[in-house]
């Protein structure tokens, strides 16, 4: 191993370390790579307690890493959650459909009725109609939720990999997601406070009309 | 003017709840010529065979959002003068601002009521 003379030194050999094919630093290979400095410059102690410090706290991370099993989340808890969050839109469809099968029969019968009764009925059946518009907003939300679970999940690939807990899986630079152009603006439902409401939006295109 | 409930009316949206709800919305509403599509890209295969009065559209779709559609339509000479309402969730100002710009009639958020929905339509095709 090449000499250590000093902090650059040391800084320019992890940085090399680092870029080998444009890829972040992996917890195992910074680790592997502060003991083999160590080792070959044992006799500082103030650098070397200080890489001992920093070796000391990689081996700790990984550990904790390791602790809180990732893989485990990653091939158990996450698709077990996205699997519970489908059979919840499953059902809530399921039911929806009952409900709007009950008010057809309501709507068909509103016929037979008085004026003023079929009014009533008719109003009641709009009333259960709107009402259930919120299948279709829970289910852009629970899809909203499944999507971070993904991100999660890859996230969790990533840390695998860097702490080379999977027996030494490359890592891969983290790309950012965020979307542009059109998908940019594919938010789904705001939540309560953000977005718009339909007062707002209609002042909003009135505004392009002034 | 009054609306012309024997118009079609194309209703687009991935969600068959939410086509159901606005289909019987629209039916007591008055129209009863409507025609459904699951996504932009088969509403706009319709487009080409029927005309169509109105077009009522969720923004949120695969593989054609409601908004690529919206643009398809206005770039079509014949489908160009087609009503176009977006009933959308996203409520941000740049969604707001990307579908007027593309030429959009109105613009719904969800979840909406029947008056909403009455009175965006009277808005675009004149009163009932």
């Amino acid at each position: 191993m090449e000499k250590i003379r000093s902090v650059n030194d040391l800084t320019r050999h992890i940085d090399e370390a680092s870029k080998v094919e444009n890829t972040p630093p992996r917890l195992a290979d910074l680790g592997r790579t502060v003991g083999a400095l160590t080792t070959a410059w044992p006799n500082n102690r103030g650098i070397y307690d200080q890489l001992k410090r920093l070796h000391d706290f990689i081996e700790r991370t990984k550990s904790e890493i390791a602790a809180i099993r990732p893989d485990d989340v990653k091939r158990e808890h996450l698709p077990k959650a996205t699997d519970e969050l489908d059979a919840i839109v499953e059902a809530t469809a399921g039911a929806t459909n009952r409900i709007m099968d009950a008010a057809e029969v309501f709507t068909d019968l509103s016929g037979r009725m008085t004026p003023e009764d079929a009014d009533k009925a008719m109003n009641a059946v709009t009333s259960i109609y709107e009402a259930c518009s919120f299948q279709d907003i829970t289910g852009q939300r629970i899809t909203k939720v499944v999507k971070t679970l993904k991100v999660i999940e890859a996230r969790l690939e990533q840390m695998v990999a860097s702490a080379d807990l999977d027996g030494g899986v490359a890592a891969t630079r983290l790309t950012s997601t965020k979307p542009e152009g059109d998908a940019a603006l594919l938010n789904g439902p705001a939540l309560p406070g953000q977005g718009h409401n339909q007062d707002d939006i209609d002042a909003l295109l009135a505004s392009f009309d002034n | 003017m009054a609306v012309d409930t024997g118009m079609n009316v194309l209703i687009v949206d991935d969600y068959a709840t939410m086509l159901r709800i606005v289909r019987n919305l629209l039916k007591q509403i008055g129209f009863e010529n409507v025609d459904e599509a699951t996504d932009g890209a088969q509403a706009l295969q319709k487009m080409r065979l029927k005309k169509y009065g109105l077009v009522i559209s969720d923004w949120n779709m695969e593989p054609m959002t409601g908004i690529q559609l919206l643009r398809e339509v206005r770039n079509d000479p014949e489908l160009k003068p087609t009503p176009f309402i977006m009933v959308t969730a996203e409520s941000k100002t740049e969604n707001v601002v990307e579908a007027k710009k593309a030429g959009v009639s109105n613009y719904i958020v969800k979840p909406f009521n029947s008056d909403t929905l009455k009175g965006k339509i009277a808005s675009v095709l004149g009163a009932f």
